[in-house]
């Protein structure tokens, strides 16, 4: 079976050890967790994790299956990349010098459509939200002047299709 | 202003009552109706030990000689009573002692709850003394686990690790409690569990997948039932029986399974998997319905996925609904207890017999009798064989007495040949296939059924693992019986590298202490035979004894376990020899 990326949503309670107890799930089947955010979502007091796997389909429904029996976990989903909408975040942090002294850095700025977060007497940092491939280029463009520091963080996505939550909280409840 | 603020408190909950933290995990025991625990004390959890003693009264608890042993007994009783078996363990060593026993009733669904005693809070992270991640190190290998470091935490984690431990597919529960909130007070009350927000153990039956299972196996000409655990525990065996009877389909168990229906009735055809039945497994590849009833497909059942019932349609009844699709794509899934699913399905099932089918299960039993059973049940050898012990059992106890096997050869020939009329009579590790289980186990079978005979069958690799629990035996005078069948070798490892290995014989050969003396060590009544003309009254008195016996048989060394499916091939391509 083919190998494609998958974003896994887990919506889930705020509990301590949660994290361990799903990260364990990957763990077992040997599958890497390309990326991972945890952040509130849009029900009260449920969480929601965002992991981005490469896998075969057999593996992922395997995997949100073990995930949703989790005890404190409401309801797993998985998509395709085409089902999402997703973005990530990355910063980069470069001398000051280039910013005056190399021009093409400016057209980087301007047509990657990153922002200037800070601006020190030693360095810059630069804001880039976009899909991975983005980030990737942008990166690839600004290698070359010296990237003092990178980061990216985890993907979020939300999907084309309902994911829903509330109405399955009301039937565990009734 | 505390005065002012206990008052309040005192105002607002009025049945509370102001105990400790230990005080109150015994109340919430109490309340959950535990009356016997398995456990072992240590510094962390000695306040809940200090407070055993005041109430030994109400609840009893049996001190094990490890912690392992602890766990294993608690699912031993679990296993007979379908009740929570529970276990108590101090922190740091006394925690991870618990691990196999977690884990092995974890993979094979057993309600166990178990209690950790932790470091005080402040201590936490600091590496003191027996202080280990407990739930991090149980949390791949429970249901569900959750760390307690304030006394008024007590009730609620407690109910909900009850409800947890036996709802929907039942497993192990660890609540790890530090020594603070074992010592501080607090007002106790106490509520039953009745759900948990984000947890959904009761599928609501899906009519309709039920519809599409009736007209599939009404319309079947070779349908098949491979039953597992599920039967048991959702109390199904009386469904899984009229359904059996009503639609006239040849049944097999996995080895969880077995004693869900009595080994003798007419379409019980026998065990499905590696060292299962030839009928059983080969039909399977010959079936063109499959109706798979609260088991999960595991490796040892299925051989090679590949290849297996590719011809049949796929029923699978299960409560789990992350079993389903899994490791065999079901045509229809049944989600549910198959006690609740069952009772929907059978008034839809048309009366049928299915004679010419089930006849071709008792064709191929002929052949595996004549080239199998005869010569293990049998024997015209000399020496003696596992199988015949495990008849003369069967003869004695009237197919009446609980089965606790270890794992192994003598674990694969008891499954295969004991005989049982009642649920809940066989049991084992399965999944996991723990080595040292059965003697605990047998302990914890013992007291959750005293008016049943329980029978511990073991080998002399296994026995040795946990073999310190005979001081547990004598400790309480449990009655088991406890058969160690003795071949002086790591019987299956050894069968595997004669048939895998080019008889390799690595480290598989057991120089084995005097078995006898060391139980008789215990006062154990003791025994020890080689010869056949020992057996059937050696065993008669060993069942008529009031008290615990050893009977040590020594066996044929070199014998296999057949038929055999090796690991990866086809359920088509079992082996008779």
């Amino acid at each position: 079976m083919e190998k494609k990326w998958f974003t896994i949503s887990v919506y889930s309670e705020n509990s301590v050890g949660l994290l361990n107890r799903i990260s364990g799930i990957f763990l077992k089947r040997h599958i890497n967790i390309e990326s991972l955010n945890v952040s509130k979502s849009e029900i009260e007091h449920v969480s929601k994790f965002t992991i981005v796997v490469y896998t075969t389909e057999d593996w992922v429904r395997n995997i949100v299956g073990q995930v949703e029996k989790q005890i404190e976990v409401i309801k797993a989903f998985y998509h395709t990349d085409e089902e999402t909408i997703y973005q990530e975040s990355a910063l980069f942090k470069v001398a000051s010098t280039l910013l005056f002294d190399e021009r093409n850095i400016q057209n980087i700025i301007k047509e990657s459509n990153s922002q200037i977060v800070t601006v020190s007497r030693d360095f810059f940092v630069l804001a880039k939200t976009g899909r991975r491939n983005e980030i990737d280029d942008m990166y690839q463009q600004l290698k070359p002047y010296g990237i003092m520091q990178f980061v990216r963080s985890g993907r979020i996505a939300v999907t084309k299709s309902e994911m829903k939550i509330s109405s399955l909280l009301k039937e565990f409840n009734q | 202003m505390e005065t002012l603020k206990k008052e309040k408190a005192a105002s607002t909950k009025q049945s509370t009552i102001r105990i400790s933290g230990a005080e109150a995990i015994i109340h919430c025991l109490l309340a959950e109706g535990v009356d016997l625990i398995y456990g072992y004390p240590g510094g962390a959890i000695m306040p809940l030990y200090d407070e055993l003693y005041k109430f030994q009264h109400k609840l009893t608890h049996i001190l094990t000689r490890h912690e392992q042993g602890a766990t294993h007994a608690a699912q031993g009783y679990a296993r007979v009573t379908g009740k929570v078996g529970v276990a108590v363990a101090t922190s740091g060593p006394g925690a991870t002692n618990l691990i196999t026993g977690i884990a092995d009733a974890q993979i094979d669904s057993t309600p166990m709850v178990c209690i950790t005693g932790q470091v005080a809070r402040h201590l936490l992270g600091s590496d003191a003394f027996q202080e280990t991640d407990i739930i991090g190190i149980s949390t791949p290998v429970t249901k569900w686990n959750c760390q307690v470091t304030k006394a008024s935490e007590i009730p609620e984690v407690m109910a909900k690790a009850f409800y947890i431990a036996r709802s929907g597919r039942p497993g192990p529960v660890l609540v790890d409690i530090t020594k603070n909130a074992q010592v501080e007070e607090f007002d106790f009350s106490y509520e039953h569990c009745k759900g948990v927000r984000s947890y959904n153990p009761f599928p609501k039956p899906d009519t309709k997948a039920i519809e599409q299972a009736a007209e599939l196996i009404n319309a079947a000409k070779k349908p098949f039932i491979v039953f597992g655990q599920g039967v048991i525990l959702g109390q199904a065996e009386e469904q899984l029986k009229a359904l059996v009877e009503k639609a006239g389909i040849p049944a097999a168990w996995t080895v969880l399974g077995l004693s869900a229906m009595d080994t003798d009735h007419p379409l019980n055809v026998g065990m499905v998997g590696m060292h299962g039945n030839y009928g059983p497994n080969l039909l399977t590849n010959e079936c063109d319905v499959l109706i798979a009833i609260g088991m999960r497909f595991d490796d040892r059942v299925t051989g090679s996925l590949d290849t297996y019932a590719k011809q049949a349609k796929i029923i699978h009844f299960d409560i789990d609904p992350a079993e389903i699709n899994k490791n065999v794509k079901a045509d229809v899934a049944v989600l549910g207890n198959s006690k609740v699913t069952l009772d929907l399905l059978l008034p839809m099932i048309k009366n049928n017999k299915h004679e010419s089918w089930h006849n071709e299960f008792k064709e191929k039993y002929k052949i595996e009798f004549d080239q199998i059973i005869k010569n293990d049940v049998y024997p015209t050898k000399d020496k003696l064989t596992m199988a015949e012990v495990i008849e003369e059992i069967n003869i004695a106890s009237g197919h009446k007495a609980i089965i606790v096997s270890d794992v192994g050869q003598h674990q694969m020939i008891a499954c295969r040949y004991a005989k049982f009329k009642q649920t809940k009579s066989n049991v084992t590790s399965g999944g996991l296939g723990t080595m040292g289980f059965a003697l605990p186990a047998a302990i914890g079978a013992k007291m959750g059924a005293m008016d049943r005979e329980v029978v511990a069958i073991i080998g002399d690799g296994g026995y040795q693992m946990t073999i310190q629990e005979l001081g547990t035996i004598f400790q309480n005078k449990t009655p088991v019986k406890i058969v160690v069948l003795n071949n002086d070798h790591l019987g299956m490892v050894r069968q595997w590298q004669e048939l895998f290995f080019e008889s390799r014989y690595a480290s598989t050969v057991m120089v084995n202490p005097d078995f006898v003396k060391i139980a008789e060590g215990y006062h154990i009544e003791s025994k020890r035979i080689s010869e056949r003309k020992d057996l059937k009254s050696t065993i008669q008195k060993m069942l008529a004894s009031k008290d615990a016996y050893f009977l040590e048989v020594k066996v044929e060394k070199e014998d296999n376990v057949f038929p055999m499916i090796p690991s990866g091939a086809s359920v088509s391509d079992i082996r008779l020899k």
